[in-house]
């Protein structure tokens, strides 16, 4: 029994195909055949994915030795090269035909989510300018906050409470997205590249993408790194200068 | 041979990546500004260029495809490797800074959807 328990741990890689195999043929089975195709397989996938996730600690399943393969396949490295390969076949005349209105959307949705993280952070009694531009930098998406966080010295929980931010919006972007992707209006490319460059959370935005229409993936993740690179930039270097001097006056 | 396609997407890959890491040097910032973005750009534009040149062939194509194929399931790794428990229990501030700014941006983008819409029309 040890010796099998020891041979999974020694290929986490390979059974992490498996997992997710598994993962996605349940949710398949339960989409189609008990919801009738209510809700998309895909986004149950996510679902149970974060509810697996639950078990674990910081780094969700993988704190579970024998899960530990996740983290290679889930990864920031495979995840972008994946991102990058649904670029393929992607229209370059739907890409300039929402050119304005994506980078509109882009500077639009990084102002608009600092400034809520802004309001919450004074709201709950925060009052050092570093401290309310971290917590406002993960409300942006969750790499932003730290980044902000180390380049303004602000405390580890601090860092820590903004990436929670950031996670909680992953979650929702995620999960709620593809329930309400007809009031929201989600169902073109354009639109797509709008829902990217105004929420920005790479990993959310192609999650709920992905359950909605694969196709639309390229399109509103192409936005959504953007968005991080664009809120790497401002939240450090041009909201935290500027909100320190309005709270000095 | 299909590793042809993965080879051409590597190297967009990490010619993306570069450009984001010059970025940030520039910036002053730790980390990669939009690198993935930027690979995303080369990766169209070069596609689209060899296949105006009949230069890219259903091989290549395959091997593209195949990662293509795989982005769903990375995604649900990647959300099991989420600290889903911090996020819920650290502190109501992130659990409610994070649902309104997703809320109200959800409320945005609809309002940029229609205004996009008359543009249209």
């Amino acid at each position: 029994m040890d010796a099998v328990y020891q041979m999974f741990l020694k290929n986490g890689f390979v059974l992490s195909f498996l997992v997710v195999g598994i993962i996605m043929l349940l949710t398949q089975f339960i989409s189609q055949k008990i919801l009738r195709n209510k809700i998309p397989g895909v986004a149950l996938a996510i679902a149970l994915g974060l509810v697996l996730a639950s078990f674990g600690g910081k780094t969700g399943i993988t704190d579970i030795p024998l899960f530990s393969g996740m983290a290679l396949l889930g990864g920031s490295m495979l995840r972008d090269f994946a991102i990058v390969s649904t670029a393929y076949g992607a229209s370059i005349v739907e890409i300039k035909k929402a050119g304005w209105v994506g980078v509109i959307s882009l500077f639009v949705g990084v102002f608009f989510n600092f400034i809520v993280g802004v309001a919450f952070a004074m709201l709950f009694g925060y009052a050092d300018p570093g401290d309310i531009a971290t917590l406002a930098s993960g409300t942006c998406t969750f790499i932003v906050g730290p980044i902000t966080g180390n380049a303004v010295g602000a405390s580890s929980e601090i860092i820590t409470l903004s990436i929670a931010a950031g996670v909680v919006k992953v979650l929702i972007v995620s999960v709620a997205t593809p329930l309400f992707k007809n009031i929201v209006g989600i169902e073109s490319k354009t639109s797509a590249m709008v829902f990217g460059g105004v929420m920005g959370t790479v990993s959310g935005v192609s999650a709920a993408l992905a359950s909605i229409n694969p196709k639309l993936v390229p399109y509103g993740a192409l936005t959504a790194t953007f968005y991080t690179g664009v809120a790497a930039i401002l939240c450090p270097s041009v909201f935290y200068p500027i909100l320190k001097w309005i709270l000095m006056q | 041979m299909k590793i042809y396609g993965v080879a051409i997407l590597s190297a967009c890959y990490f010619a993306g990546l570069i450009i984001g890491e010059l970025l940030g040097n520039m910036f002053g910032v730790k980390g990669n500004l939009g690198g993935v973005g930027f690979a995303m750009l080369f990766f169209i534009l070069l596609t689209d260029w060899m296949n105006k040149k009949n230069k890219l062939t259903k091989e290549y194509a395959a091997g593209i495809s195949f990662w293509t194929s795989l982005y769903i399931p990375i995604v649900i790794a990647m959300v099991s490797i989420q600290n889903v428990n911090a996020a819920i229990n650290s502190g109501t501030v992130a659990l409610v800074s994070g649902t309104v700014a997703t809320v109200l941006s959800f409320v945005l983008i609809r309002f940029l959807i229609s205004m996009l819409k008359q543009e249209g029309e």
